[in-house]
C-alpha cells in the first residue's frame, strides 16, 4: 500500500516536473517519461456487414477476421470465396475488375500477379474507438 | 469525359514540348477524366515511403475528397497500398495545430509552463531572441578560431520528409545565415550507412540502379527488408516477376520470419549482425570457385581494407569505446586481389553456418545463384544493413559481391539501397541537410567544396564553417550537455524515434539551458516535449517535390490550403530568416569582407538575393486549364519553390561534380517524375554502364565515374560483435521497425481511423515458446525492459512476425509504448546511424 502510494506520487511529480503542458498527443495527456499505455485486446469481429468506403477508388475494408489465413507461393485463401468462380457460392465480394489487367494495362483472363498479396490494400478492422476523430468528408457530404 | 477540341489541342500542344525535349508524358487516365467535371484531380507524390509512388488527388471546394493510384505513373501503375489509399484522409485529423503554441506562466514564457496560443509575431520574437542569445555566445567562443574549427550552439533537426526546397532553403539559413553545420535530418536513421557505403565505393551517393530492375533480374536476394510491408508496391512488382517469370527466385533473409517470407524459395533466418559473415561467406565462395569476373575487376575494381575494431558511436566515456583500438576510423588502404582474397577466407561455409544458424544448404544455395554468371540478381536492403553498427561495412560487403561477379549497373543486375522516407534521396542526401553535406555531394570540410557554394550563394569568402556539425544522436547527447540550446525539430517526430529516450532525448529537450522549437501539423510527442510549437502545412496544402529511391524527383502542386495559421517549412524558414540582421549573426572580419551586406537581413542575403527572387509571381496551372494557389508566392511575391530549385541546380551544372543533373522547374510539373542525372531531358536509367549513362564514353564498357580512377572500391571488412547483446539478466534481442498499415511514428497514419484500426497499438512479437518459459501468452501484457527503460505492451505469438526464440520485435509506430526508451544510441561509427535492430531486454509478465 504504502509503495504503491509512492509510485503514484512519483508519477505525480514527474507528470508536473515533465509534460503538465496542457497539450495532448497520441498517449492522450500521459507524461513522456510515464509508464506505457493500457493494454487492451482489441478484437476484429469473427464476420461483419460490409464496411462503406469512403469514395469509390477506395480498396474495400475487410468485414470479417483473417487470423491464419495463407498468402503464399503455393495457396491464396481469399480467393477460396472471392474468386470469380467461388463468389456466388459462398456470398462473398468479388474481386473487382480492375484486378485482371497486368502492369502494362493489358487485360488477363486470370488475376493479376501484381494483386497477388491481398492485404498490401485489404485489412480487418478491429472493435476501436479512433484516437482521434478524423474530419475527412466524401464529396457527397460536401456536395450537399 | 469526351475530350472537347480544345482539351485536344491543349493536350497535344504540351505533348509536341515535351516530345521536343525527350520526355513521355502520360495524360490523365480515363477513370481520372471521368468525374473531373466534379472532382479535380491531378498528380501528388505519396507523403509516405521512399517508393515515391505517384497518386492522383481529387479536391472539390478546397477539401480532399479521394486519392487513387495513378495509372500513368511509372513507379506504381495505378497501385497504391493501404496506406496511399487513405491519403486523402491524413490531413484531416481534428487535432490537427493551428495557432502556434508557448509555454507560459503568467504570461510569460516558462519551460514549465502551460502550451497558450500565441501570434506567428509573438512566435518569432521570442525564437529570434533565444537564437540571437545563442550565436552571441557562439561568437565569443569562436573569436580568433579559423572558419574549420568554429562551433555554434544552435541547430536543427530536419527530415527526410521536407521537400527539395524545405530542404535547401534551410541548409542555407543554418550553413551560411548562422554559420552552423548543426543541421541533421532524421535520414541520419535510416540511410547514412548507405552514402558512407556509396561514397567509400562509388565515389557518388545514391544507386546505380532502378525500380526497372524489378521487371529484369531472374532472381531477388532480401537482405533483411521486409518489403511485403515496407515497399509494398515495389514487392508487387516483385511478385508478379516471380509469379511470371520462368525460373525467378527470391531469397529472404531476416533475424525473424516475416510476409516476404510468404514468398522465398530460400528463406534464411540469422542471428543478429552474422549478415557480415554470410556477405564474406558469398565472396569468400566466389574467390575459392574462381567463379569471379576476371575482366570486369581488372578493369573496374580496386581492392581496399578498412581500419577494425571501431567502437560503437557511443558517448566517448563508455566503456566499449574506451576499449576499441580505431574509434570511429575508416580510411581505406589499397590491397592485392590474393590479400582480398586471404580476408574472407576464414568465412567458409561451416563457419558461417554456425555463427549465423542458417542451415549450410542454404547458404551454399544462396551463393550458388550469386556466382551463377548467367543468373541476374538483384540485392536490396533497408534498415537492416543501415541500423547497424557496421551499416557501412555491411553494405560495402554487398557491393563487393556484386563487383566481383561485374553484376552490377545492368538491367536486372544491380544492389539496390531501399529509402524508408519520402525525399531522403531528394532532399536529405541530394540536397545535403546533413551536418557534414553541402548540396550535391559537396562536404563542409573539404575548402574548394566551400569555396563553390559561397560562391553560388554570394557570400564573402569563409563564411560556411569548415567542421563537421553535429549528427543526429550528437544532436541529443549536446542538447543533454547543454552545448546546443537552440533548437530547431522540422518535419520529424525525434521524441519517439530517437534512441535512448530516457538517457539522452528526453533529458536534451527538457534540458532548462535550452529552447526546442517543433513544427508539425500535429501534437506529436516531440511536440509535447518542445517550449514552442510552429502549426505547419503538410504535403498537398503547398507546393512540393520528393526525390525517391531510384532518384526520381517529382513535384506536385498546391491543392488544397492550410488550416488556420497554419504554415508551410519553407515558409517558416524563411520569414525567420527576416528576424536577424547580418551584424547580429556575423563576426565583424566577415562583414568587412563584404561591407554591403551590412544592415541587411538574412533574408535579404539568402533569399531575396536576386536569384532565388528571380521569377517573379504567376498563375500556376495544369495541362487542362485548372488553377492552383501557391500560398509561399503569394506571401513573397515571387515563385519561391522554382526560385529555390534552380538556385539549387548550379551546384549540379557548374561544379566539378557531373551526374546530379535535374531538368528544369517546369519538366517536373508535367512528368511524372524524372531520375537524374538528366542529360538533354532525357532522364539515366543506369548509371556508370555505357549505353545507358551519357558520362560513360563508347569503349569504356563501364566507368565509375564518381570516383577520379574511374575504378569501384571493394573493401573487405570482417565480421565484428555488436554493440550489446544478450546475457543471463537481458536474455533476448529486441528488434524494432515497422508495419504496413503505420507509417514511421504513426502521427499521420494512427489519425486515419481505418488505419488505426487495423493495427491499434504495438504488440510484442515472440516465439511461443519464449513466452511459455515466461508464464506468458498471447493477448496477456508483458513489459520489455532494457538497462535503459522499459514498455508494456500486448504479446503476439501468431501475428505477421515469427521470431525465433531469443528475439523479440516491437513496431515503433504507438505512441502510447515509446520503444526508444527500450533502444541503445549505439551507431555506427562510421555513418553515425543508430543500430535500432540490437539491444538486449528481458521479457516478463506486467
Amino acid at each position: 500500500m504504502k509503495l504503491k502510494l509512492i509510485s503514484v506520487m512519483i508519477v505525480l511529480i514527474s507528470g508536473l516536473a515533465g509534460n503538465a503542458s496542457g497539450i495532448e498527443s497520441l498517449r492522450g495527456m500521459k507524461p513522456l517519461d510515464g509508464s506505457s499505455g493500457k493494454v487492451e485486446v482489441k478484437k476484429v469481429p469473427k464476420d461483419g456487414d460490409l464496411i462503406q468506403r469512403n469514395y469509390v477508388q477506395q480498396p474495400p475494408l475487410i468485414p470479417h477476421k483473417i487470423d491464419g489465413y495463407q498468402i503464399n507461393l503455393d495457396f491464396n485463401k481469399c480467393m477460396s470465396c472471392h474468386s470469380w468462380s467461388r463468389y456466388k457460392e459462398t456470398g462473398a465480394t468479388k474481386i473487382s475488375q480492375t484486378h485482371f489487367k497486368d502492369r502494362d494495362g493489358v487485360d488477363l483472363a486470370t488475376v493479376s500477379a501484381r494483386r497477388y498479396f491481398c492485404t498490401q490494400c485489404h485489412v480487418p478492422q478491429a472493435n476501436a474507438k479512433p484516437l482521434v476523430e478524423n474530419t475527412f468528408k466524401p464529396v457527397e457530404a460536401i456536395s450537399q | 469525359m469526351k475530350q472537347t477540341r480544345r482539351d485536344f489541342i491543349k493536350t497535344n500542344a504540351i505533348a509536341a514540348t515535351a516530345a521536343a525535349a525527350g520526355v513521355t508524358l502520360p495524360t490523365l487516365s480515363a477513370t481520372a477524366r471521368a468525374e473531373s467535371n466534379k472532382i479535380r484531380w491531378d498528380k501528388t507524390a505519396c507523403r509516405f515511403c521512399g517508393t515515391g509512388c505517384s497518386v492522383l488527388v481529387g479536391v472539390k471546394d478546397d477539401r480532399i475528397v479521394a486519392t487513387q493510384g495513378d495509372p500513368d505513373a511509372p513507379v506504381n501503375r495505378g497501385l497504391n497500398c493501404i496506406k496511399g489509399y487513405f491519403l486523402s484522409k491524413i490531413m484531416y485529423g481534428k487535432d490537427r495545430l493551428t495557432q502556434p503554441l508557448l509555454r507560459m506562466r503568467n504570461g510569460e514564457y516558462d519551460k514549465e509552463g502551460e502550451f497558450t496560443p500565441i501570434s506567428w509575431d509573438q512566435a518569432f520574437d521570442i525564437m529570434a531572441d533565444k537564437w540571437k542569445t545563442a550565436i552571441k555566445k557562439s561568437m565569443e567562443e569562436n573569436k580568433g578560431k579559423p572558419v574549420d574549427k568554429i562551433t555554434s550552439r544552435v541547430g536543427m533537426f530536419g527530415s527526410g520528409q521536407w521537400t527539395v526546397w524545405e530542404g535547401y532553403a534551410a541548409s542555407k539559413l543554418y550553413k551560411a545565415g548562422f554559420r552552423s553545420n548543426n543541421l541533421d535530418p532524421n535520414a541520419r536513421h535510416c540511410m547514412a550507412s548507405a552514402v558512407g557505403a556509396f561514397i567509400r565505393a562509388f565515389g557518388a551517393d545514391e544507386p546505380m540502379g532502378c525500380y526497372d530492375d524489378l521487371e529484369h533480374a531472374d532472381a531477388f536476394v532480401l537482405w533483411g527488408p521486409n518489403m511485403a510491408e515496407m515497399h509494398p508496391i515495389l514487392w508487387s512488382r516483385l511478385t508478379d516477376t516471380r509469379l511470371t517469370k520462368e525460373g525467378c527466385e527470391v531469397h529472404v533473409l531476416s533475424t525473424y520470419r516475416h510476409r516476404s517470407f510468404e514468398l522465398a524459395d530460400n528463406d534464411m533466418i540469422f542471428k543478429p549482425q552474422t549478415d557480415l559473415a554470410i556477405l564474406n561467406y558469398i565472396a569468400n565462395y566466389i574467390i575459392e570457385n574462381e567463379a569471379y569476373n576476371k575482366d570486369f575487376i581488372a578493369k573496374h575494381v580496386n581492392f581496399t581494407k578498412t581500419p577494425t575494431d571501431i567502437g560503437y558511436g557511443l558517448r566517448p566515456t563508455d566503456p566499449r569505446e574506451r576499449k576499441a583500438k580505431n574509434p570511429g576510423k575508416g580510411k581505406l588502404s589499397k590491397i592485392s586481389f590474393e590479400e582480398y582474397a586471404e580476408s574472407v577466407k576464414p568465412y567458409t561455409l561451416e563457419h558461417a553456418s554456425a555463427l549465423s544458424g542458417v542451415p549450410k544448404e542454404k547458404l551454399l544455395r544462396l551463393a550458388k545463384l550469386y556466382a551463377d554468371p548467367n543468373k541476374k540478381i538483384t540485392s536490396y536492403w533497408t534498415m537492416g544493413f543501415n541500423q547497424h553498427t557496421r551499416g557501412v561495412w555491411a553494405n560495402g560487403l554487398c557491393y563487393n559481391i556484386h563487383l566481383l561477379m561485374g553484376k552490377i549497373s545492368e538491367p536486372g543486375n544491380g544492389p539496390f539501397s531501399l529509402t524508408g522516407q519520402p525525399s531522403a534521396c531528394g532532399t536529405a542526401r541530394e540536397v545535403g541537410t546533413f551536418s557534414h553535406r553541402l548540396p550535391a555531394d559537396y562536404v563542409v570540410f573539404k575548402k574548394p567544396h566551400r569555396d563553390f557554394a559561397e560562391k553560388i550563394w554570394k557570400l564573402p569568402d569563409g563564411t560556411i564553417p569548415g567542421k563537421k556539425g553535429y549528427h543526429a544522436v550528437l544532436q541529443n547527447r549536446m542538447l543533454k550537455d547543454g552545448k546546443l540550446n537552440a533548437y530547431w525539430v522540422m518535419c520529424t517526430n525525434n521524441m519517439q524515434a530517437g534512441a535512448n529516450m530516457n538517457e539522452e532525448t528526453y533529458p536534451g529537450y527538457r534540458n532548462p539551458d535550452n529552447f526546442i522549437v517543433v513544427s508539425d501539423p500535429y501534437p506529436t510527442v516531440t511536440a509535447q516535449a518542445a517550449d514552442l510549437i510552429l502549426p505547419t502545412a503538410m504535403w498537398a496544402e503547398k507546393e512540393g517535390a520528393y526525390g525517391n529511391a531510384e532518384r526520381r524527383t517529382q513535384f506536385w502542386r498546391q491543392q488544397v490550403s492550410a488550416p488556420g495559421e497554419a504554415k508551410s517549412d519553407v515558409w517558416q524558414i524563411m520569414e525567420f530568416s527576416k528576424r536577424f540582421k547580418t551584424e547580429e549573426v556575423w563576426p565583424e572580419d566577415l562583414l568587412a569582407k563584404k561591407p554591403e551586406y551590412r544592415g541587411k537581413t538574412l533574408y535579404e542575403i539568402l533569399y531575396a538575393n536576386g536569384q532565388v527572387d528571380k521569377f517573379p509571381k504567376t498563375q500556376v496551372t495544369d495541362e487542362a486549364g485548372n488553377v492552383y494557389q501557391n500560398h509561399e508566392m503569394d506571401h513573397f511575391g515571387f515563385y519561391v519553390q522554382k526560385g529555390l530549385f534552380e538556385e539549387y541546380r548550379r551546384f549540379q551544372h557548374e561544379g566539378v561534380k557531373k551526374g546530379h543533373e535535374q531538368a528544369p522547374f517546369e519538366m517536373y510539373h508535367k512528368a511524372r517524375g524524372l531520375r537524374w542525372p538528366v542529360i538533354d531531358g532525357k532522364e539515366t536509367l543506369w548509371r556508370y554502364r555505357e549505353g545507358y549513362d551519357p558520362y560513360v564514353k563508347a569503349g569504356e564498357g563501364v566507368r565509375f565515374y564518381g570516383r577520379k580512377d574511374g575504378r569501384a572500391n571493394i573493401i573487405t571488412a570482417p565480421y565484428e560483435p555488436p554493440a550489446e547483446s544478450p546475457d543471463k539478466e537481458f536474455d533476448m534481442w529486441l528488434c524494432t521497425g515497422r508495419v504496413l498499415e503505420h507509417w514511421h511514428s504513426g502521427s499521420m497514419t494512427r489519425r486515419v481511423p481505418e488505419l488505426y484500426r487495423a493495427v491499434p497499438d504495438a504488440v510484442i512479437f515472440m516465439h511461443p515458446d519464449d513466452a511459455k518459459a515466461r508464464g506468458l501468452r498471447r493477448g496477456l501484457p508483458a513489459t520489455v525492459r532494457s538497462r535503459r527503460g522499459e514498455i508494456t505492451a500486448m504479446v503476439e505469438t501468431r501475428g505477421r512476425n515469427r521470431p525465433p526464440r531469443g528475439l523479440v520485435f516491437v513496431p515503433w509506430f504507438d505512441a502510447s509504448r515509446l520503444v526508444n526508451k527500450v533502444t541503445l544510441d549505439a551507431t555506427d561509427p562510421l555513418s553515425k546511424e543508430t543500430d535500432y535492430k540490437k539491444c538486449a531486454v528481458k521479457v516478463v509478465r506486467a
